[in-house]
């Protein structure tokens, strides 16, 4: 009960911070918003019992990727944005779409799992078990994805040198 | 045990831990003053109390008497929200921190720490990742150009040092195989030829602890990496446009910040509460344990100031430079090595 209770108010938070993110004007509350989205993201993935992705989404997202956001915000200065009326074909389609989406969505995963509860540590969710995952089972995979990683990396510090600073570099080096 | 009694339990632990926190924060800074004093052949505080032990409470007496100036221009929402951010996260992240081994009353037995969760550290790691927040919507929302600097070079510095605290705290993780802090504790009893303690530090994480301890002193901005503040260049950086309590909250959350990196240090590389046994007990079990896990979180303190008395401030570009170019490849080193001599002696 009180685990039900726990998951729908966090529920309702993560969405009012998703809508006030899209709502406000300012970059910088928009930013703040999506922080709050996802330390409630990690408090459900807690309560379904995923202790080690909840933490990893505190560290990762919330606390480092959303700080360049937030960094990047206030190097720019990015002063408050004009709000406009939106597009009529959004209206349209967007919500109705998004509605039929999110009702299907809902019903595929009610007739396939059912809406019982889990115990916590029933499912794997602990470090060890993933780490299992990442490291014995999907091992090729995950060192895919991290040189994928590394060439995305070394394409964006090209992509953002100047030429006269690489120049620069080489003669000092 | 019942769910009344856990929550009267935690509830009283949580407002003894705050308490306690908030006294070692208040003495913590007259140890800072009176310890710096001394070295620069002054006598710091000596007016309120004997040896100035009360001004801790005249000190906080006056930021609460003090007028709570808002200059205007401000980003109001953000410029009220980000002391209290600051000072709550830094309070929160002690509330997996184990002191002792549990305390049992009878038939009655709880662990000497708000809640033991078996990710504490990276509880802890999360916690303390968003106490950047403060700093930073601190610097942004006070619309001052020495605010804006402060707060932009605290985010930087902060995310490029949190990389190679982490890392840094790998090998102990290998080594102890657990995450709790409390196993990761009782995972270096024992001594090497009856003498040498197996905390992690003498069994060869004495590199991850270097690099541990220079970047947590990075990542709560204090000297010689507290560019942030610096007031030479920045006036006061980040709470420059701060007052009254306002500016206390920083000041707490600073203080409370490095008592908890103090504690992580001691559970992580110096064996947490373990230590040399004897007498009854009830020693043994109970009073020995608080005693050693205090005593080395102060001298961490100690060092804290000692390298505060001691070492000039980085320069910016030195500060980046350090971090990426020699604490993250030693901290990458440490973690391959450890993982190397595991998985030979497995």
């Amino acid at each position: 009960m009180l685990h039900l209770s726990l998951f729908l108010i966090f529920g309702a938070i993560c969405i009012t911070g998703a809508i006030n993110l899209l709502v406000q004007r300012h970059p910088i509350n928009s930013a703040l918003s999506l922080v709050v989205v996802m330390g409630s993201l990690a408090v459900e993935y807690l309560l379904l019992g995923a202790e080690f992705v909840a933490a990893v989404q505190v560290i990762v997202y919330a606390g480092a990727v959303m700080v360049l956001f937030v960094f990047v915000i206030m190097l720019l200065n990015a002063g408050e944005e004009e709000q406009t009326s939106g597009s009529r074909v959004a209206i349209l389609f967007g919500i109705p779409g998004m509605i039929i989406g999110s009702v299907l969505l809902a019903w595929v995963l009610v007739a396939r799992s059912g809406t019982g509860e889990v115990a916590l540590g029933a499912l794997p969710g602990s470090p060890r078990s993933i780490a299992r995952l990442l490291f014995r089972d999907f091992l090729l995979p995950f060192e895919v994805t991290s040189v994928l990683v590394l060439i995305a990396i070394m394409g964006a510090v090209v992509l953002a040198a100047r030429p006269e600073a690489v120049e620069h570099t080489k003669k000092e080096g | 045990m019942n769910v009344q009694t856990y929550i009267i339990v935690s509830l009283v632990k949580i407002v003894l831990t705050i308490f306690i926190l908030l006294t070692a924060v208040a003495y913590s800074v007259w140890l800072e003053r009176k310890v710096v004093g001394h070295m620069q052949n002054r006598w710091g505080p000596t007016r309120v109390g004997p040896f100035g032990l009360l001004q801790p409470l005249a000190d906080g007496l006056k930021f609460i008497f003090k007028e709570d100036l808002t200059p205007p221009h401000v980003y109001k929402p953000l410029y009220i929200a980000a002391p209290m951010l600051a000072v709550v996260f830094a309070l929160t992240s002690i509330s997996v921190i184990p002191i002792g081994n549990a305390i049992t009353v009878g038939k009655f037995s709880t662990p000497l720490q708000i809640t033991d969760v078996n990710i504490g550290l990276l509880v802890v790691l999360g916690i303390t990742s968003l106490g950047v927040y403060g700093v930073a919507l601190a610097g942004w929302s006070s619309n001052s150009k020495y605010s804006l600097l402060g707060g932009l070079r605290a985010s930087a510095q902060m995310v490029s040092y949190e990389i190679s605290l982490g890392l840094s705290l790998i090998g102990v993780l290998i080594l102890s195989g657990s995450l709790s802090l409390r196993e990761i504790v009782l995972a270096q009893q024992g001594t090497y030829f009856g003498f040498i303690p197996r905390w992690f530090f003498f069994q060869g994480q004495c590199f991850a602890f270097f690099v541990y301890l220079t970047s947590a002193y990075a990542e709560t901005n204090r000297i010689p990496f507290d560019l942030p503040e610096a007031e030479t260049e920045l006036v006061a950086g980040y709470h420059t446009e701060y007052s009254s309590m306002k500016f206390a909250m920083f000041f707490m959350a600073e203080y409370a910040n490095m008592i908890t990196v103090a504690c992580l240090a001691t559970i992580l590389f110096f064996g947490g509460w373990l230590g040399p046994m004897f007498g009854p007990a009830w020693l043994q079990q109970t009073v020995l344990p608080v005693l050693y896990f205090i005593a080395k979180v102060f001298v961490f303190i100690f060092v804290y100031i000692w390298v505060r008395g001691t070492l000039p401030r980085f320069r910016y570009d030195q500060l980046m430079a350090f971090g990426w170019k020699y604490l993250l490849p030693l901290a990458i080193a440490n973690l391959v090595i450890t993982a190397l001599i595991v998985a030979l002696r497995s």
